[in-house]
């Protein structure tokens, strides 16, 4: 049996436009369609063609990007708003874990604010009255629960909110990322909460941004994107695809900001630059800034040997800027020399985010004296194994001369991420192993929080 | 629509205590808490016996004692015109509960309604008190008495069709709010509250006859007030009627409007 059942849903939002206010009114009144007289430009399509079910006992989570309709999915889901076209069932008793403590009046007591709360999810006097204590008790508010709850933490106001939204037995629960309302051990009795309904056999449709407790926790995953359901299936196979697709964007998002830095670089003119007229700019100058590492990102130079491109090479030689940790990585830097040069010296550094220079070299450090250079030529850097911890570096790329007069000066004008399955902290990844002796063990996989 | 209205009466639990919820939170924090409702109706007759009594005298003898007369006109005008007021921000103030909560909508403005009424309810006391210690004052007779409780109610429905309306558009156009203060100090001169109906001019009295309040506040009066037959009781009957029939033309607009509240507000 099914207990969601969704047939060609689209929801269409008007768009916010304060002149066609009365014609929305005016077509809701007389037709009873909101947007039978907007045109196609004046509407927003949030959700569109959606089709699936959910049989009963199943859990569905549902992922995407932001925007993509997953929230106003589970309040067409909800009954919260009505689709514009399509239609949904659903069997039993819902509860929606929208927004926590939604109905709460600041003014009263906790206590009080439980029952009109319950009252409100669809509960009786009489259900909320046997099931306080158990709610109270869940909620870790015995000691507030008699005052007013304008003067609750949000910790406490979500908890309290959470504890009655799911003491009131749905048979269909809705949750819109809502997990992250309380510390560890709370979360902890939150996802207990959950696996318990999933043990008693109801349906679960969770909207999250956690992929991995979609992969641990939920039957089946949903994947939408720009309103429509891009896929819909095992949940590891899903989320795969998911991840594969926001690193394909992510790639685009990097080399649109990359390409950006470098052109508006290389569009100020030096005097103005060197005037700090433009201080927040990439800037342009032929000297150095007065303090190197106190610059910001920019580019200056003589341009006796130029960088004429930078790229990233990942494993199959392939440019891109989103690379695996433990993977090779090659930064080929493109130089041409306009005359004949034999003092010179390329040097690159990491940076993360936070502007910790996590390596540093050149070819003088290690050691290699330059003899000469003359026309277009290519140096490649590589990494045999890219040991960085998952986040965003920039790069430092230069030429110059051995007592440091720059030829040409990249300052972290390249970006890139490092992406890794493993969530471990820190700049560096050393390559390691655990090992285990004595009366200790461990399986695969992560438990569960 | 009328399977919604149907629908109205599940909710009634849920309608109790959000009423409940509003009287208390209304005085939650004030040292004389419930007790405002009382005090309230008594220092606003005091500053109205206060004007026509020392500053602008009432002339004439049938509205004597006037403070008493003005009583039981200014009680209904309360809960009707707060009730307006309140209910045209409700549903923009309980935006959360429309996005947020399963929730049907039209709940809010008949919790406005229903607060309101029992704040006049809590100033009746103080009304009868009244009653029975003003000097030389006729005791009601329960023949007229009775026919109270189908004033309340006219007067009930008609507010509960106009909330339903304001609440509505207001969710449209905000401008409604201000411009309903200022409607509703016309309305007020416009219905017999500080003057006996039968005072004013034959051709005014012809025009405030198409003021609703007009007909709920004389029923008040009559019954409580002054000597003699219920001599309005079929234009309180035939109000009650057109009531009905403006109560769920409101209703219906409401109905045709939800769709779009948890959208605008």
């Amino acid at each position: 049996m099914n207990s969601i059942e969704l047939e060609n849903v689209s929801k269409v939002y008007r768009r916010y436009n304060r002149r066609r206010q009365f014609a929305t009114l005016k077509s809701a009144l007389l037709g009873g369609s909101l947007l039978r007289d907007l045109r196609p430009d004046e509407t927003f399509p949030a959700v569109r063609e959606m089709t699936f079910t959910v049989p009963k006992g199943r859990t569905l989570g549902v992922i995407g990007r932001n925007g993509s309709g997953k929230s106003t999915l589970l309040k067409l889901v909800a009954g919260i708003t009505k689709p514009t076209v399509g239609s949904v069932r659903v069997e039993g008793r819902i509860s929606a874990l929208i927004e926590l403590g939604a109905g709460f009046h600041p003014e009263i007591s906790g206590r009080e604010n439980v029952f009109i709360n319950g009252i409100m999810l669809g509960l009786t006097k009489r259900e909320i009255t046997r099931r306080f204590d158990e709610i109270v008790e869940f909620a870790e508010m015995h000691d507030f629960i008699d005052a007013p709850v304008k003067t609750y933490s949000s910790g406490m106001y979500m908890r309290l909110g959470f504890a009655v939204a799911i003491h009131v037995d749905p048979d269909v629960l809705l949750v819109d990322e809502v997990l992250a309302v309380g510390d560890e051990g709370f979360t902890h009795k939150c996802l207990d909460k959950f696996a318990e309904f999933k043990r008693r056999g109801k349906t679960i449709l969770l909207v999250t941004h956690s992929l991995g407790l979609v992969e641990r926790f939920c039957d089946e995953a949903l994947w939408m994107d720009a309103g429509r359901m891009k896929a819909m299936g095992d949940p590891k196979r899903v989320v795969g695809a998911y991840v594969t697709d926001v690193e394909v964007s992510e790639e685009h998002q990097l080399a649109a900001g990359d390409a950006k830095a470098q052109t508006s670089a290389a569009a100020v003119p030096p005097d103005e630059a060197a005037a700090g007229v433009l201080a927040d700019h990439p800037v342009e100058t032929a000297e150095a800034p007065d303090d190197m590492f106190r610059a910001t990102e920019g580019r200056w130079g003589s341009r006796e040997i130029e960088i004429t491109a930078v790229r990233l090479l990942g494993p199959d030689d392939a440019a891109g800027h989103v690379f695996h940790s433990g993977e090779p990585l090659t930064i080929s830097i493109a130089l041409r020399a306009r005359v004949e040069m034999d003092d010179f010296v390329i040097g690159i550094g990491i940076f993360n985010a936070e502007g910790v220079c996590c390596y540093g070299t050149n070819t003088n450090i290690e050691e290699m004296a330059s003899v000469r250079m003359i026309g277009d030529a290519e140096a490649a850097f590589t990494i045999e194994r890219l040991d960085l911890v998952e986040g965003t570096y920039k790069l430092d790329v230069a030429v110059h001369k051995l007592d440091g007069y720059p030829y040409d000066y990249h300052r972290l004008l390249h970006t890139f991420r490092v992406k890794s399955r493993t969530k471990d902290v820190g700049i560096y990844r050393p390559k390691h192993e655990w090992r285990f002796t004595g009366n200790v063990g461990f399986t695969a996989g992560a438990r569960k929080l | 629509m009328l399977a919604n209205l149907a629908r109205l009466v599940r909710y009634r639990g849920l309608v109790q205590s959000l009423v409940a919820r509003e009287l208390k939170a209304r005085y939650r924090g004030s040292v004389l808490g419930f007790f405002w409702s009382f005090i309230n109706p008594l220092l606003l007759l005091l500053v109205y016996t206060f004007v026509f009594k020392y500053v602008l005298p009432n002339k004439n003898p049938a509205a004597e004692p006037y403070s008493l007369f003005l009583f039981c006109g200014i009680l209904p005008w309360t809960w009707f015109s707060s009730a307006l007021m309140e209910s045209s921000g409700v549903l923009i103030s309980g935006g959360n509960l429309i996005k947020k909560v399963l929730f049907p909508a039209e709940i809010l403005p008949i919790v406005t309604v229903l607060a309101n009424m029992v704040h006049f309810l809590l100033g009746l006391p103080i009304l009868i008190a009244f009653l029975a210690l003003a000097p030389g004052h006729h005791w009601p007779p329960m023949t007229e008495v009775a026919w109270f409780p189908v004033v309340v109610l006219v007067q009930l429905v008609m507010t509960t069709g106009f909330a339903f309306l304001l609440s509505a558009l207001t969710v449209h156009f905000r401008d409604i709010r201000d411009i309903l203060s200022n409607i509703l100090t016309v309305w007020f001169f416009a219905t017999p509250v500080i003057y006996p109906w039968f005072d004013a001019p034959e051709g005014t009295r012809r025009f405030l006859s198409f003021n609703p309040m007009t007909h709920v506040v004389v029923s008040y009066q009559e019954i409580l007030f002054f000597e003699g037959p219920f001599g309005h009781l079929p234009l309180l009957l035939l109000l009650g009627a057109i009531s009905i029939v403006f109560f769920l033309c409101a209703y219906f607009v409401f109905d045709r409007l939800r769709d779009t509240f948890a959208e605008e507000v």
